[in-house]
């Protein structure tokens, strides 16, 4: 390569490109996956203090029965909703199938609405099994 | 390790701006990405006013345009003007694609010009495309044969030929793998869309015997497994090409002569 008086710029990347429906999912994907550890923390702490006895249970209902509680677990279930619909989308991928541009955008779209209508399926019949509502 | 800003040199500020002659009527503004070595300046947006009555359809003849009538200095690769030989591919409007296939008129507002995304940039819209060349070049596109050489051609039935439908128009522009996050992000070791798509189109090939070496070749978990299946590839390919599938092809058959 010839040598350059000053170092090259690298071009423009995330700064100009168009989002697509299957980009922003692909990412999206990656967050809740990451979401999930510390989910699961969550679910190790309620498993935790259920074997600790009554006080160790007192603190986790505390928190988990408070707004910033029930928000994280809000978040959770469409963490784990999101995840788990974008996984399936990868296992067709993994057949080979739903490549063409016009299934890969359906399923894109698929799963932020279907993670975003399931989590508020599950949220109200956790309220209607609970007897809130 | 991803870096998701840009490194210092490489961020933009706004340049001149070129207005369209007088008496035009039917403008619109053309804003393109300037860099040139010898102003040793960080990289610079220039608008220019084109009088589109007076302007071919496609986002080339507005560049062409540019050139010959507002500012010689603009630097641009072209050719074939019809899609067929890849060098004008850029980022337009956000997409990369050939600038001579692409209409004026499919873009809303002002035409944003850059060139290939996350690549060294040699000056203007002239992306320094040796590294993709050579990863091309790594994948050994050519048929590879053991068996004694046939007196004519080989052959391939009708069915096998069918093929390579799909694989074969690829004209290697680097639109899809300059799209691909995780090129930007792993391209040093990444083959990326393009190659892997070429891949594919040797390892298909019912004449070439070089089959298990060239899958071999690919077994690493950078070169064939950073796809992710972003699926930017597709998005992009002005050709209506699908990287992607290629690529889950091979995975495919990764797994199949495991089994």
């Amino acid at each position: 390569m010839a040598e350059t008086k000053s170092a090259r710029p690298l071009s423009p990347h995330l700064q100009v490109y168009r989002p697509t429906i299957t980009m922003t999912m692909s990412i999206v994907h990656r967050i809740t996956g990451m979401a999930l550890y510390s989910g699961t923390l969550l679910l190790a702490w309620w498993l935790v203090a259920l074997a600790s006895g009554p006080e160790a249970y007192g603190w986790f209902e505390w928190f988990i029965s408070s707004i910033i509680g029930k928000l994280v677990l809000l978040g959770y279930t469409w963490a784990l909703l999101h995840h788990l619909l974008g996984g399936l989308r990868h296992f067709l991928w993994d057949t080979g199938r739903g490549f063409d541009l016009k299934t890969a955008n359906t399923l894109g779209w698929a799963s932020i609405i279907g993670s975003l209508a399931l989590t508020v399926v599950v949220w109200i019949l956790a309220f209607v099994l609970s007897g809130v509502l | 390790m991803v870096q998701f800003t840009l490194p210092r040199n490489s961020t933009m500020s706004e340049g001149k701006t070129v207005k369209a002659p007088a008496g035009a009527r039917n403008i619109k503004r053309f804003r393109i990405y300037r860099w040139n070595e010898e102003d040793g300046k960080n990289p610079v947006i220039d608008t220019f006013e084109v009088d589109l009555d007076t302007c071919g359809p496609m986002v080339l003849d507005a560049l062409i345009k540019i050139k010959n009538e507002m500012d010689q200095t603009v630097t641009f690769r072209r050719s074939c003007r019809e899609g067929i030989c890849g060098s004008c591919a850029m980022n337009i409007d956000g997409k990369n694609t050939l600038a001579c296939t692409r209409g004026i008129d499919e873009i809303k507002g002002d035409v944003k010009i850059y060139p290939l995304p996350h690549m060294p940039v040699v000056k203007d819209l002239v992306p320094d495309l040796t590294h993709f060349y050579a990863q091309h070049a790594s994948i050994e596109p050519w048929l590879q044969t053991k068996s004694p050489e046939p007196q004519k051609e080989w052959k391939q039935s009708h069915s096998d030929r069918e093929k390579l439908d799909g694989l074969y128009e690829c004209i290697l522009c680097a639109c899809c793998s300059t799209s691909c996050p995780s090129y930007w992000w792993n391209g040093d070791r990444y083959l990326g869309p393009a190659a892997l798509l070429q891949a594919y189109r040797w390892l298909i090939d019912s004449r070439d015997e070089a089959t298990g070496e060239r899958l071999d070749n690919l077994e690493d978990p950078f070169r064939l497994y950073r796809c992710h299946t972003i699926m930017n590839c597709a998005q992009t390919c002005p050709k209506g090409l699908n990287p992607a599938k290629a690529i889950a092809e091979i995975k495919k058959m990764m797994v199949e002569r495991r089994a």
